[in-house]
């Protein structure tokens, strides 16, 4: 009984089999087996348009992915990893009717073995209008998503595997594949080891410690104006939430100004009272902690924010509790307020570390980058982004950026990873 | 005893009280400093005070009246793609965020997975790709190219937002009316959007905020004077003459800031809810 089945799985005499056969071999035609004439010549028109009017385009794009072009100052090689990769977006939807066009037939086909009365055609399209609903309402954006978001990852995936740079650049040149090279030379060539390594290490540095600042701070003040004693709530959180309210490229540039050395009034007008000068701009460890400093101003608003909203819904309950077995206040922070705050907000303080890890305003409008610094072409204060920005828009280094952009890329997984985590766990925990 | 706790309970307030007076010192000071120098006259930054002798708006005046300023037309054209940022996003995203609420469908999961990874990489990271794109295909240069970047990548992160809100309505409520004979876009438009309001104004507002902000994405996209955003125009001012351009700087820029600033202030208890809701429960 059991072989039979299996048997029948494959038999043609089967309609299921059948329809399904013949949607594979022309897209339409198990429909029409299955007297769904209608819909068939639908499917078929649809596929064969879509077919015909980019055939050329896919033909001409899928060759260039591979080749990248072969004949000087004729092709285009951007163009071509460019239209290579729309094809590709193109070819997913194709394939994703075609897909949907074999288990259509399928689905017809059993219904109708089973029975069933094939639907008038209007009751198939009120079908296909309630099944296909969700995806009326996701296509625009997805498109969007696609064509923005995605398209340009990926064509940054392709550049970093290519010899595009100042000097080979087509329309003069022709790109090629070169595989691994330019990771290679990243940790290989003097030049790009250095600057690598200490921009990566920085970057890394810049991320935690900033972002450790202002979250340590955003969680005292919290704590600190939740504390019942303290009068005038309102206010003081409103003044608290300020620095994020202003935009922070002005406050960024603001403070550049205040930390420059000859018209800022920090060496100006404050540290000049102890006769101190300090070159913030000019020297590498001056101007980090300048940036760190800014950074925990505009930074800890926001967790401030966060935190306080969490801390009104912890239960009182388990404070009176702990005071009844005689808690300290310590443990107390310890072991109730910190578990509940953090729990609730941990995604969220993910994605402040990743936020700052691309932190490219700060950096960028700060100081540009600068100071620079000898035997590297990046600046002393530059992280991973505006590196690849200098690299990208100055010195025109594609494909040296793009393979940087990956490791950033690599990087950032792992904090999306750990976010997923935590999400899922919420999901898992029903608490919220 | 209950004596002495007392006093050191008012000592620890009176530090409390004293520590949030060097942060409120330590927030004002640079906002107030901004304020004194666009008040300063002429454009010395080496001859300001931090409390002018004879203050002046001058720079005020020179921002809208003087016909180098192009600040008007930088207002303008960040409020029209600011606008078309808002309400596009909540078109956008709204839809897609019912169907990943309320809709079972082939690759569901795998949408969520892929909102969530997106959301973590910034349209910054895609900068070289999305340069060389614009330059390939023409779009470099224009307000709609601006818009569109904008539009494509808030989608992950709002997306997830406003799931997240839109699952917290009860289920109850749609299939109440589904019984009742309403169609998925009746439901969607009579029973979900109205519930989803804050959530909503919360999407519109970082949206709309968002073009008034950011300063990258205009760089590399926009080339000429006139097709200017404000933190772009702003930037550009004081970027080649800093010193020589501060004063009128820090007048645009609080022209900026203040009703900015104060949006924000009136919408935040919204803004910080909507934030901890979408971002617990997705």
């Amino acid at each position: 009984m059991a072989t039979n089945k299996e048997n029948d799985k494959f038999k043609l005499s089967k309609p299921r089999n059948m329809a399904t056969l013949l949607s594979i071999v022309v897209p339409g035609l198990g429909q029409i087996y299955n007297r769904r004439i209608v819909k068939g010549i639908l499917i078929f028109t649809i596929i064969l348009s879509f077919l015909i009017t980019t055939w050329n385009y896919l033909d001409i794009g899928l060759w260039g992915l591979f080749t990248l072009g072969t004949i000087e100052r004729e092709h285009h090689s951007i163009q071509l990893l460019i239209q290579g990769l729309i094809s590709l977006i193109v070819l997913f939807f194709l394939v994703a009717i075609y897909l949907f066009n074999i288990r259509d037939a399928r689905k017809d086909a059993i219904a109708r073995e089973e029975g069933r009365p094939n639907p008038t055609l209007f009751r198939g399209f009120l079908d296909f209008y309630n099944g296909g609903f969700p995806y009326f309402l996701i296509l625009p954006g997805f498109i969007m998503l696609l064509f923005i978001v995605v398209l340009p990852l990926a064509f940054m995936l392709g550049l970093a595997f290519t010899d595009y740079n100042q000097y080979n650049a087509p329309p003069r040149n022709l790109l090629s594949w070169v595989g691994f090279d330019n990771f290679v030379n990243l940790v290989n060539v003097d030049i790009w080891k250095d600057t690598f390594m200490s921009v990566f290490t920085w970057t890394i540095v810049w991320t935690v410690v900033a972002t450790t600042l202002q979250i340590v701070l955003g969680l005292f003040l919290a704590i600190l104006v939740n504390d019942k004693r303290i009068k005038f709530k309102r206010t003081i959180r409103t003044v608290l939430i300020l620095p994020w309210a202003v935009p922070a490229f002005v406050s960024i540039l603001i403070f550049s100004a205040l930390f420059n050395p000859t018209f800022g009034a920090i060496n100006r007008d404050i540290l000049s009272q102890f006769d101190v000068m300090i070159p913030w701009l000019s020297d590498p460890f001056w101007a980090k902690i300048a940036i760190i400093m800014i950074q925990t101003w505009l930074g800890f608003p926001f967790v401030f924010a966060l935190f306080t909203g969490v801390l009104q819904s912890v239960p009182s309950d388990m404070y009176e509790a702990a005071d009844v077995d005689g808690g300290s206040r310590w443990q107390k922070f310890r072991f109730i307020t910190l578990p509940h705050v953090l729990f609730a907000t941990a995604p969220l303080l993910i994605m402040q570390y990743a936020q700052n890890f691309n932190n490219f305003n700060i950096i960028y409008l700060f100081n540009e980058g600068n100071p620079p610094v000898r035997g590297q072409n990046a600046g002393g204060t530059d992280i991973l982004i505006s590196w690849v920005y200098k690299l990208t828009f100055e010195t025109n280094n594609y494909n040296m950026a793009a393979a940087i952009t990956i490791i950033m890329g690599l990087v950032i997984s792992v904090f999306a990873f750990f976010q997923f985590r935590k999400t899922a766990a919420f999901k898992e925990e029903g608490r919220y | 005893m209950a004596m002495k706790a007392k006093t050191k309970s008012k000592i620890e307030v009176t530090f409390i009280y004293l520590f949030f007076l060097v942060m409120f010192i330590i927030i004002a000071y640079p906002l107030l400093w901004t304020i004194m120098m666009s008040l300063n006259p002429g454009s010395n930054m080496l001859v300001t005070k931090l409390i002018p002798d004879n203050p002046t708006l001058e720079h005020y005046k020179w921002l809208f009246t003087d016909p180098n300023s192009d600040y008007l037309t930088w207002y303008k054209n960040s409020l029209g793609v600011a606008v078309a940022n808002a309400l596009g996003s909540i078109v956008l995203t709204s839809l897609i965020a019912y169907a990943f609420s309320r809709y079972k469908f082939v690759g569901k999961k795998y949408g969520l997975y892929m909102f969530l990874l997106l959301q973590m990489f910034p349209a910054l990271m895609g900068m070289v790709a999305l340069y060389i794109l614009l330059t390939t295909i023409g779009l470099t240069d224009s307000l709609v190219g601006l818009t569109l970047i904008y539009l494509g990548g808030q989608i992950p992160f709002n997306a997830w937002l406003v799931k997240g809100y839109f699952d917290t309505i009860p289920k109850e409520l749609d299939e109440a009316a589904m019984i009742d004979g309403a169609g998925h876009l009746r439901i969607f438009w009579t029973i979900m959007l109205p519930l989803a309001k804050p959530i909503l104004a919360v999407v519109a507002l970082f949206n709309f905020m968002a073009p008034f902000m950011d300063f990258l994405l205009p760089r590399i996209v926009l080339t000429s004077p006139e097709k200017y955003t404000l933190a772009l125009g702003l930037y550009n001012f004081i970027n080649d003459q800093f010193s020589t351009n501060f004063t009128i700087f820090a007048a645009g820029a609080i022209l900026i800031a203040v009703p900015i600033a104060l949006v924000f202030l009136l919408l935040q208890r919204y803004l910080i809810g909507g934030l901890t809701a979408g971002a617990t429960k997705g």
